[in-house]
């Protein structure tokens, strides 16, 4: 950033003049790219600018961007901490907001439905991981192997994560219909049992394991994509030297592959994680959360509180305490991460 | 720079041929409403209405499913997307008291519209807040209550028939009580008509917007439900969970496990009509606005269909469906928008609405000779508009009704604890909300 504001600061000028004196065009190829920024900026413009120091500079350049981040993010972060310590309601915009200390916190902490959507949350979070890591790197690890029409299937297995969740939760529904869905049609044909006497999302049992599939079924192919990026990191002469010492197979994959694809595998796992805390789509327009509440996810129950109840205060609150859990153990997860990749 | 004066000539006439039409019915105002049959009958009856006042009408419906959160959103934050709003009956409280609807009175004195020339259950329901008082936010626009629709082809099938009453020694007939609908469920559950399995009845087990909850207190208001002591308003104890109110929510849940189609534990309007249009089931709770749909309908429809309405078990009652319509505070057409109102509020207009397939709640049509015979369920609908009850009309409606969805849905559908713990920690959920609302 330094070398190129002092390249386009000090030659902006120089360029301008030069060029027309040589008749060369410094657009073209042979200068350096701050060069050919600075002729193309206008003379009055470099005239200001000189007087300008490099770290000057370099803050007008970011801070558009700063702007707009103090804006979406940070503004609606702390506008969301105070709201949390009051009872504020956006739908009664005259009546009186009051402060209402932690009341909102000791509220939210102490339901126990607010614990069964977190545990629900956390059932489903766990079990989707670790599928779709297993899964995700069985089938990177097949598509590694390079075989006859490899890109092909690989195109194929990313269909489902290139879909909305929208589309992927209602067509679900429709494939967990017991009397005309193609899943319950498919176990049947296998467990020869009828059709309709099993219900995936309108049973206690199966709903949770219903919303499980889906989001396997999507998302695999993102872990599967990342697992693949690591598998295709690794560079052959690692494996050469151990067939050179005649390492097994097996050895080799828990010696070389797994170890050096970890920090991808890890990756993917972190992107998931936050990805799934936050899940709403989908589950929404599967089950709504039911039967019951079953499927009643943290961000479902937030929903419910923030844009149908209309406590904004307390849902605001249920946020924070959402947003310091992910941040928490992301961060404690990053730290992991590091370690791995620094071994 | 001919070519480019005779272009920019070409873009300007353009331009001006383009907008002469808008400029021709420049006044626009928008209606919002729920997507369904009704909704494409105000359609074509308000072409009566742009014809006389030239004034277009643009239509916003949003599905029932999505309809309260998309158009209180709306409200909320005070848009302007609608001029008129056709909102559920339950939003009249909130509304009233937030300021999303223009107060009526002086419009109706000034106009000469009479609230007496509307039935007084949809005057109650529909316009007023607080409760019963003469403060009217809205006029009766849509007329609807919980009904039912039958098979009558498949009651009338002599085996069927013969089968029915070696079964229960009675005839096969439209039920008169919860118990007899519940008979007549399990009878069909499973039997198979025309080489196809049907099952008994499609009943509202919706977990996400409304459905669980109106389709329970159907039941819940036939075994005499009442939401608070009428003494002493909000006081819900023994009343909410009474005992009566207990059998009937068991009541529901047996229904639900006996007589229902497999996959239909997150089902309401659409899906029940899915459900009664490709002859899965032998009867169907849904709205009376459906039945002029289904009565045309070239499958189910016709002869083969029968209606009754919402069966008595201890005493008369029905779900309150239907809306009124209200001006938006916040819209800049308000005088189109009154407008609309005085013209949808005339006599002549309520008759051709009711012929249309919009259930009008006006006295000249519902009193006119001819009414009982203009549709086979226009009786019905009558008798069940005199049995009606609503949810809670609180301006805090929709955390009661959410509190209510979890409850009874975990119950029914769920499996969660019994009736009586439902119940409990329904009232708990209220008490709180009151509590919070600074009425208890």
């Amino acid at each position: 950033m330094r070398a190129a504001g002092n390249a386009a600061a000090d030659n902006s000028t120089d360029s301008a003049i030069v060029a027309p004196a040589m008749n060369v065009d410094p657009t073209g190829a042979g200068f350096t790219i701050a060069q050919r920024a600075a002729a193309k900026t206008p003379r009055a413009v470099s005239r200001r600018m000189s007087g300008l120091s490099d770290r000057a500079l370099a803050w007008i350049m970011i801070a558009p961007t700063m702007v707009l981040l103090l804006a979406i993010n940070v503004f609606p972060l702390l506008w969301t901490i105070q709201l949390s310590f009051t009872n504020y309601r956006a739908n009664r915009p005259n009546a009186p907001v009051l402060n209402v200390g932690t009341d909102n916190y000791t509220s939210i902490l102490t339901d126990v439905d607010v614990w069964t959507a977190m545990q629900a949350t956390a059932h489903f979070v766990f079990w989707t991981i670790l599928l779709q890591t297993l899964i995700g790197f069985a089938l990177a690890y097949l598509i590694d192997r390079k075989f006859r029409g490899h890109g092909f299937w690989t195109t194929v297995i990313l269909i489902p994560m290139m879909l909305s969740p929208a589309v992927v939760g209602n067509f679900w529904t429709f494939l967990y219909q017991p009397q005309i869905g193609l899943f319950n049609y498919v176990v049947a044909f296998f467990a020869g049992i009828p059709s309709s006497s099993f219900q995936m999302i309108g049973s206690v049992s199966l709903a949770p394991w219903s919303i499980i599939i889906v989001d396997t079924w999507m998302w695999t192919p993102y872990v599967m994509l990342i697992c693949l990026a690591g598998l295709r990191s690794i560079p052959d002469y690692i494996y050469e030297a151990a067939e050179v010492d005649r390492a097994s197979k097996l050895r080799q994959f828990w010696s070389i592959t797994l170890p050096m694809v970890m920090p991808f595998i890890m990756l993917a796992v972190l992107f998931r994680g936050i990805e799934n805390f936050k899940m709403f789509d989908m589950v929404n327009l599967l089950t709504s959360g039911g039967p019951g509440s079953i499927t009643e996810l943290a961000s479902i129950t937030l929903k419910r509180e923030a844009f149908e109840k209309w406590r904004t205060g307390y849902s605001s609150a249920f946020a924070i305490i959402l947003f310091v859990a992910v941040f928490g153990l992301a961060n404690i997860y990053v730290k992991a991460l590091n370690r791995v990749k620094d071994r | 720079m001919n070519k480019l004066m005779t272009g920019l000539g070409t873009l300007v006439v353009s331009g001006l041929l383009s907008a002469m039409p808008a400029n021709a019915q420049s006044k626009q105002i928008t209606l919002c409403w729920a997507a369904w049959d009704p909704a494409n009958a105000l359609v074509e009856l308000s072409k009566d209405f742009t014809t006389k006042s030239g004034i277009a009408m643009k239509f916003e419906f949003v599905p029932w499913p999505n309809f309260a959160d998309r158009m209180l959103n709306e409200l909320n934050s005070k848009g302007k997307l609608c001029d008129l709003m056709i909102g559920d009956s339950q939003w009249i409280g909130g509304s009233a008291e937030n300021g999303h609807y223009v107060k009526l009175n002086d419009f109706f004195a000034k106009e000469g519209i009479k609230m007496d020339d509307f039935l007084p259950a949809t005057v109650y329901a529909y316009s007023t807040w607080p409760k019963g008082t003469p403060n009217y936010w809205a006029l009766p626009a849509m007329g609807d209550a919980v009904g039912w629709v039958y098979r009558k082809d498949w009651f009338a099938k002599p085996d069927i028939q013969a089968a029915f009453k070696a079964k229960y020694n009675r005839d096969l007939a439209p039920p008169k009580s919860w118990t007899e609908l519940k008979e007549v469920g399990e009878f069909f559950q499973g039997k198979e008509i025309d080489g196809k399995k049907v099952y008994g009845a499609s009943i509202y087990t919706e977990r996400g917007s409304e459905g669980i909850t109106m389709g329970a207190t159907a039941a819940m208001y036939a075994w005499g439900f009442q939401y608070d002591d009428p003494k002493k308003p909000y006081a819900m104890e023994g009343f909410t969970n009474s005992k009566e109110a207990v059998e009937a929510l068991d009541f529901y849940k047996s229904l639900y496990k006996c007589c229902t189609p497999p996959g239909s534990s997150n089902s309401y309007m659409s899906e029940g009509l899915d459900a009664y249009k490709s002859g899965q089931v032998a009867m169907m709770m849904n709205f009376f606005a459906f039945w002029p749909g289904l009565y045309k309908d070239e499958k189910v429809g016709g002869d083969k269909i029968g209606f009754f309405g919402n069966p008595k078990q201890k005493v008369e009652g029905s779900t309150l469906g239907g809306q009124g319509i209200s001006v938006v505070s916040y819209s800049p057409n308000k005088e189109a928008a009154l407008e609309y109102i005085k013209w949808f509020a005339q006599p002549d207009v309520q008759k051709k609405w009711w012929a249309l397939g919009g259930y009008s709640c006006h006295k000249s049509v519902v009193n006119d000779p001819g009414y009982a015979k203009s549709a086979p369920f226009a009786t019905d609908f009558l008798t069940a508009l005199g049995t009606v009850k609503d949810f809670w009309q609180e301006p805090a409606y929709a955390r009661l009704l959410l509190d209510m969805q979890k409850r009874v849905h975990d119950f029914v559908v769920a499996d969660k604890g019994t009736a009586k713990e439902a119940l409990d920690l329904l009232v708990k959920d209220w008490q709180k909300v009151f509590k919070d609302e600074g009425k208890l």
